[in-house]
């Protein structure tokens, strides 16, 4: 099933808010998930496990460093789904 | 034709008595935040973790481990003399060959079947599910299981994966028989492919060939671990709740291997476990003892009067492997 960058922003945004409590507002594609969102390596890797069940999706961890910003994550995970 | 004779055990096997031995220091984080460019702050946020416990330099595994054997044996009533086999879980013991086990037993005044088991943080449940089977095979009357740990013999101070985190002690049971089940089904595998996970630095071949390498010491893929312990060890809990033909809801306590209080934490919420279970937090003093954690942390549930003699507890282990192994017991 196909995928847009908003839907997939609109659930990572969720999972995030839900992970570290900071409001679905505040998760924009263009804030770094550790400077601006200060969410630390350990929160990312749940962040990223309740992403690969959401989105039916593989995020292997060799690829989460690259997920600097939560547009870098949208886009990997929409890229994934649509194949 | 000639036919063997085989042995049978008792029906049931249970956990006789428990002991343990913590490092005689208690090590705050101020102690080690300055070679790894750290925070005490930074230190209790990733890990729950205050203060760890060391032994001092002329203390060794087996110190730690007659320590808490004898203590196991006091309270499990029995004379030493009636243990058949003594099961070392550790990956400190500074010796390719003998083991540290035969050693243990020969301080104990004993000449029992002895080995270790190398199994890193889920030693001391691949020793229970062990030193069960034994019991009701008949192989052994009376099992001491030891775990114990000198993991500070093996940190970089300026190593910021697991150094910290690591600390001292020997935790100690003696497993014998029963007249009703103590020991639920042992739920226990591996994953290979995580090896280099959670490793030492380089092989001692490779320290042989090359003696300009830094002497080998403890590292982890952190985040890594973190996802696999938080996310795929919870279903493995469940299954040995299930196996042991109870549910969530009839556990006092549930002890993991005290790896890191945000994988504790997030097991937990995989599970789903009611808000009736004490989950034991040891780390936050103890530390991560690697295979003494999971007895440490049952003696101060205890101590804590959280749990009492009787109880049930669901206890997992994983780690380097990577292995684990789960088990719902019946507290003594």
């Amino acid at each position: 099933m196909a995928a847009n960058e908003s839907e997939v922003l609109a659930g990572l945004a969720e999972i995030v808010a839900e992970e570290t409590g900071i409001d679905t507002a505040e998760i924009v594609a263009e804030k770094s998930f550790t400077d601006d969102l200060d969410i630390d390596s350990l929160s990312m890797m749940t962040i990223v496990t309740l992403a690969e069940e959401r989105f039916d999706v593989r995020i292997p961890d060799e690829d989460v460093k690259n997920l600097v910003t939560v547009g870098d994550a949208v886009a990997y995970i929409t890229k994934a789904i649509n194949g | 034709m000639t036919t063997l004779t085989v042995r049978r055990g008792p029906e049931f096997s249970r956990i006789l008595g428990l002991g343990v031995a913590r490092g005689e220091r208690v090590v705050p984080n101020e102690e080690l935040i300055g070679p790894i460019d750290s925070s005490d702050e930074w230190i209790r946020k990733m890990t729950g973790i205050a203060t760890r416990v060391r032994a001092n330099p002329e203390t060794g595994v087996i110190d730690l481990a007659e320590r808490a054997a004898r203590q196991a044996i006091d309270n499990a009533g029995i004379d030493a003399q009636e243990i058949d086999a003594v099961l070392l879980s550790t990956i400190t013991y500074p010796h390719i060959t003998p083991g540290g086990a035969p050693v243990l037993a020969d301080r104990l005044g004993l000449t029992s079947a002895a080995f270790d088991i190398s199994a890193a943080c889920a030693g001391y449940c691949y020793g229970i599910g062990q030193a069960d089977a034994m019991v009701r095979a008949g192989t052994a009357r009376n099992v001491l299981v030891v775990g114990a740990e000198k993991m500070s013999d093996w940190v970089d101070p300026t190593d910021r994966s697991i150094s910290y985190l690591l600390g001292d002690g020997a935790g100690a049971v003696v497993v014998g028989a029963s007249d009703t089940p103590g020991i639920g089904p042992t739920v226990w595998g591996s994953d290979g492919s995580g090896a280099p996970l959670i490793r030492q630095t380089a092989s001692w071949t490779e320290l042989r060939d090359n003696r300009d390498l830094p002497f080998p010491t403890l590292f982890q893929e952190g985040p890594s671990v973190f996802k696999w312990a938080s996310f795929k060890m919870g279903p493995v809990a469940l299954e040995a709740v299930e196996a042991a033909g109870v549910t969530p809801a009839d556990i006092k306590a549930f002890i993991p291997h005290q790896a890191n209080v945000r994988i504790i934490d997030q097991m937990v919420k995989q599970i789903g476990l009611p808000d009736t279970v004490v989950v034991a937090k040891d780390i936050a003093d103890s530390g991560n003892t690697s295979a003494a954690s999971i007895p440490l942390a049952t003696e101060r549930l205890y101590r804590d009067g959280l749990v009492t003699s009787g109880d049930l507890a669901l206890q997992i282990g994983f780690g380097a492997g990577l292995v684990y192994a789960a088990q719902v017991v019946v507290l003594p």
